[in-house]
């Protein structure tokens, strides 16, 4: 047994990128088979359309034709063509383009709320989970307040004490979303808290810190993921409609939120600039909620985000 | 009055066909009381959820299940509904799970009563007291009214045992009835289903794990591995000469209450379900102490010896091995070697069934 | 350094608990219990539900505060919980558990490798080869080869996984294991097998053994003294084969005439009065 594990368990073979250069192929193909196996055919297409996404993002240099801003008041409004693929909007710029710079700041900013929110929501979940009592008496209320204020009507208040712009828009929005993660966390680390093998943990001498971190945490972490990919479709959804507002993007600035609020199009019958974004917007919001719910181990239609929320945005 | 012939039961898991059951054949005489014991996987649940079909969805039956000659698998909806109303009946393990919690214990008595044989409500519900009288709970008059949060689990599963009763089934499948309960209450419950169904005639199937329950309140029992039955006898003689070594392994297996032995005689490995036997051969081989090359070739049939039926090819060899070895166990004590469960059952065959 | 591996005198617990009526009421679940185990000793705590069995272990390895009495340890007093790190993991070397449940018992996604080797690397200053050879060790000791050693809980049968958790309870090296039921969850057949282990690992260890359980001839197979609990109180005690065959209470009756046995008829007059 020493022979075939030199340094212990915790080097025995999990990792993808272990074996000669000649096996390096098949072990890829055997990642790739059991990525699938885990995600399903709608979680596959969920991460492929996310992954081109981020992608265009990141190299937005490379893959836009034209600069986004470029304005030629001679080409407005023109229709798809092979210079212009989506067309170009009321001032002359390339539509695709923007919708490619524009994913960068579309994507930035849910991208930071999730964060920021994931930061402070699952150590609070993780506290109130393992101490109980009243002090998770007191964390559950003060959520349950937060959660009561509509993270849109927040974001609203502080554009007006703020001025508008990306930050506070984030800022915002990152404590609107802190019980969102906080409460299902916390049901799922209390959960764990009460399951024998943390009582076998504590009887070891580990203290809550450790066990929270090292144990807990990395057993809840498919479901803190997958709440976290929902959530940041609903981040998207509501920054998009926030800039959309005018309160969080600014105008010149490409974003798909600022690209819906092209009025000017839309009342001329060109819908091609506006459409497209908020399309976008919409398959995006639909592979995260699938994409989380897949990776939380939860079927989508019983997803308590997707219901809740799915109510909302039918109202909207 | 009840006959399983060559049952094959295979459950659809995750896309595949696992194979629960197989060849499995048991029958139950009019009042008589069965008892089929074995370990987790053995097929023991799933052979009453055949019997009732009640079997999870994409199930693939073969085999036959008759009931005073009908053929189960062959009833239409309301002859399978009379079937399960009027000829059998169920104790299941957790009443709490079988019993609707909104209901008073009195509703849930009548209900049956009333809305199957048309009983009216005064006469249900005092059948319903005199019921709970018969399975021993005292002030039937305040129990009726209450509901099944208010009592307690030893008390409930008599509730259960009346519900059942009050059917007047030909036979009762008992599926680990006592195994939630401590063992004061285990004996008076097991104490009030045996005088009962032996005052009413009523034959049983009894499923547990505990082969000595089984061989107290049972006429024959039935010991299953692998999905079949390796071993049925009287339960005075399997318990004084059982012949399969898995049984004989089981009785030694079981720490005493009346002394304490060096070592228990432990069976090697862990047990196996039917889908994780090898196909060929016999299914207890890698586990077995006395097995031969020729064990891992052909299914061993269940065969008449000593007055049962013991599916093993070597039966008659271990019978004198035993017999030259009065008080010296069948098997010897053996190291565990405990196998993995993510490895194929199949092992090759030169490794193991070598000891004479 | 007393004498005694194991000492509890007077060991109370009462739970607060709200009544029917919701109002504040108070149950005692442990009442007024004191016993000794002397090193490399076996105690067996028998009793049915309710009998206060498991919170008598839930308060000896402090994951349940006791309402008063004492416990002392080789010596050393924990009747308060321990407050300081060094303090958990002293009392953790002094004494270990395993669980009834193999399958929650194990943090599901960590290797049972890793599990034996955290603790190890807690309570022991062993390095490098030496802390993997005495891994090895520990995984031969309860039988366990390395491709178990790699798996996770979830790729083992219930034995396999309580054998792991026997691995991990011994690699503090502790001087008392308490046993909460833990044989209880097993096959007939696997449940032989960790007997024999553990009558072997005590053999070899001279280990102290608290087995708490509601099966009498487990107690019988395991234990040289048992007491028995009813209602949070102990009702009889003493040597394990006198207690069982010459009861001299009337609920040790009881208990000993409900265990079927060869030739066993259940008698309907083993009833106890039952809470309504």
């Amino acid at each position: 047994m020493t022979a075939t594990l030199p340094a212990g368990p915790e080097t025995v073979p999990t990792g993808p990128a272990r074996g000669r250069a000649g096996t390096r192929a098949g072990a890829l193909g055997r990642r790739a088979r059991a990525l699938y196996s885990f995600l399903g055919p709608s979680g596959t297409i969920a991460a492929a359309v996310l992954a081109a996404m981020l992608i265009l993002a990141v190299g937005a240099g490379l893959f836009a034709p034209y600069d986004p801003n470029q304005a030629s008041l001679l080409d407005a409004y023109q229709g798809p063509s092979m210079a212009h693929l989506l067309g170009t909007d009321a001032i002359g710029r390339d539509v695709l383009s923007r919708l490619i710079y524009g994913s960068r700041t579309s994507l930035l900013g849910p991208a930071l709320v999730i964060a920021c929110s994931t930061a402070v929501g699952v150590p609070l979940a993780l506290i109130g989970a393992w101490y109980g009592g009243l002090v998770d008496a007191g964390a559950a209320r003060i959520l349950d307040l937060v959660y009561a204020l509509p993270g849109l009507l927040l974001a609203v208040i502080t554009a007006a004490m703020f001025g508008p712009g990306l930050t506070p828009a984030v800022v915002a929005l990152s404590i609107a979303y802190v019980p969102f993660l906080s409460r299902v966390v916390r049901a799922a680390a209390r959960q764990q808290r009460v399951s024998p093998y943390v009582d076998a943990l504590t009887v070891q001498g580990f203290g809550p810190w450790r066990i929270g971190a090292r144990h807990i945490l990395r057993n809840i972490a498919p479901m803190v993921l997958g709440q976290s990919a929902v959530a940041f479709g609903y981040a998207l959804l509501d920054l998009a409609g926030l800039s959309y507002l005018g309160l969080a993007v600014q105008a010149p600035t490409a974003d798909w939120g600022v690209m819906v609020s092209d009025q000017d199009s839309m009342l001329r019958g060109h819908l091609l600039p506006v459409l497209v974004p908020g399309l976008l917007v919409v398959v995006c919001v639909m592979a995260l909620t699938v994409l989380g719910a897949r990776i939380a181990g939860e079927r989508p239609e019983r997803h308590p985000l997707w219901n809740r929320r799915g109510k909302r945005a039918g109202a909207e | 009055m009840l006959e399983l012939n060559d049952l094959d039961v295979a459950l659809r898991v995750g896309g595949r066909m696992r194979r629960v059951l197989s060849g499995l054949s048991l029958s139950v005489a009019a009042g008589e009381a069965v008892g089929l014991v074995g370990e987790s996987g053995s097929g023991k649940s799933m052979t009453v959820r055949a019997v009732t079909r009640l079997l999870p969805e994409g199930a693939a039956v073969s085999g036959r299940i008759r009931f005073d000659g009908r053929d189960v698998a062959a009833m239409d909806a309301p002859a399978l509904r009379r079937y399960r109303d009027r000829d059998v009946g169920m104790i299941f393990q957790d009443p709490r799970a079988h019993i609707d919690p909104t209901y008073r214990i009195g509703s849930f008595l009548t209900e049956a009563l009333r809305v199957n044989r048309g009983v009216g409500p005064a006469a249900a519900r005092r059948q319903a007291t005199e019921l709970l009288a018969a399975v021993g709970i005292d002030d039937p008059e305040r129990r009726v009214r209450q509901y099944p949060h208010e009592v307690s689990g030893g008390m409930l599963q008599r509730v259960m045992i009346a519900s059942v009763l009050a059917a007047e089934p030909r036979l009762i499948l008992a599926d680990e009835p006592t195994t939630a309960l401590d063992v004061t209450i285990q004996a008076e419950v097991v104490a009030i289903l045996d005088r009962l169904r032996r005052d009413r005639g009523i034959g049983m199937l009894f499923i547990t794990h505990d082969l000595d329950l089984a061989l107290a309140i049972c006429d024959r029992v039935a010991v299953m591995y692998a999905g079949s039955i390796v071993e049925i006898r009287s339960a005075r003689d399997l318990h004084r000469s059982a012949c399969h070594p898995y049984t004989v392994g089981l009785l030694g297996s079981r720490p005493s209450i009346q002394a304490r032995v060096d070592k228990l005689v432990a069976i090697p490995g862990r047990p196996v379900s039917a889908f994780e036997a090898p196909p060929d051969g016999c299914a207890f081989t890698d586990r077995c102490a006395h097995a031969e090359p020729d064990c891992l070739h052909g299914r061993p049939a269940l065969e008449p010896f000593n007055d049962g039926l013991v599916r093993c090819r070597r039966v008659a060899d271990l019978a004198v091995l035993a017999e030259s070895r009065p008080e010296s166990p069948a098997a010897p004590p053996s190291e565990p070697a405990a196998k993995s469960v993510v490895e194929p059952p199949a092992e090759s065959p030169a490794e193991e069934g070598t000891q004479p | 350094m007393s004498a005694e591996a194991l000492s509890v005198r007077a060991l109370t617990k009462v739970f607060r608990v709200a009544d029917a009526k919701g109002r504040r009421a108070e149950f005692t679940a442990v009442n007024d219990v004191s016993f000794a185990l002397e090193p490399a000793g076996s105690l067996g705590i028998v009793g049915e539900s309710g009998s206060g069995k498991t919170t008598v272990a839930r308060m000896l390895v402090g994951l349940e505060p006791a309402t008063s009495g004492t416990m002392t340890v080789l010596g050393q007093d924990r009747s308060q919980p321990a407050r300081k790190a060094a303090d958990r993991r002293e009392r953790a070397r002094q004494m270990q558990v395993v669980f009834q449940d193999p399958y929650t018992s194990l943090d599901p996604s960590q290797t049972i490798g890793s599990a034996v080797e955290e603790v190890l690397r807690a309570h022991s200053a062993l390095t490098g080869p030496a802390r993997t050879a005495r891994l090895t060790d520990l995984m031969d000791q309860v039988g366990l080869d390395t491709r178990q050693t790699a798996a996770r809980p979830r790729e083992l049968s219930g034995g396999q996984r309580q054998r792991a958790a026997i691995a991990r309870a011994l690699a503090a090296d502790p001087k008392v294991l308490i046993l909460d039921e833990a044989v209880s969850a097993l096959d007939v057949s696997i449940q032989a097998q960790v007997l024999n282990l553990l009558s072997d690992i005590r053999a070899a260890t001279g280990i102290a053994y608290v087995l708490i359980s509601h099966d009498l001839a487990v107690v019988r197979q395991l234990c040289d003294t048992v007491l028995v609990m009813r209602k949070g109180e102990i009702v009889e005690r003493g040597d394990c084969a006198n207690v069982l065959d010459h009861p001299e209470q009337e609920y040790t009756r009881v208990l000993r005439a409900s265990v079927p046995v060869a030739g066993w008829k259940p008698l309907t007059s083993a009833r106890q009065a039952e809470p309504s």
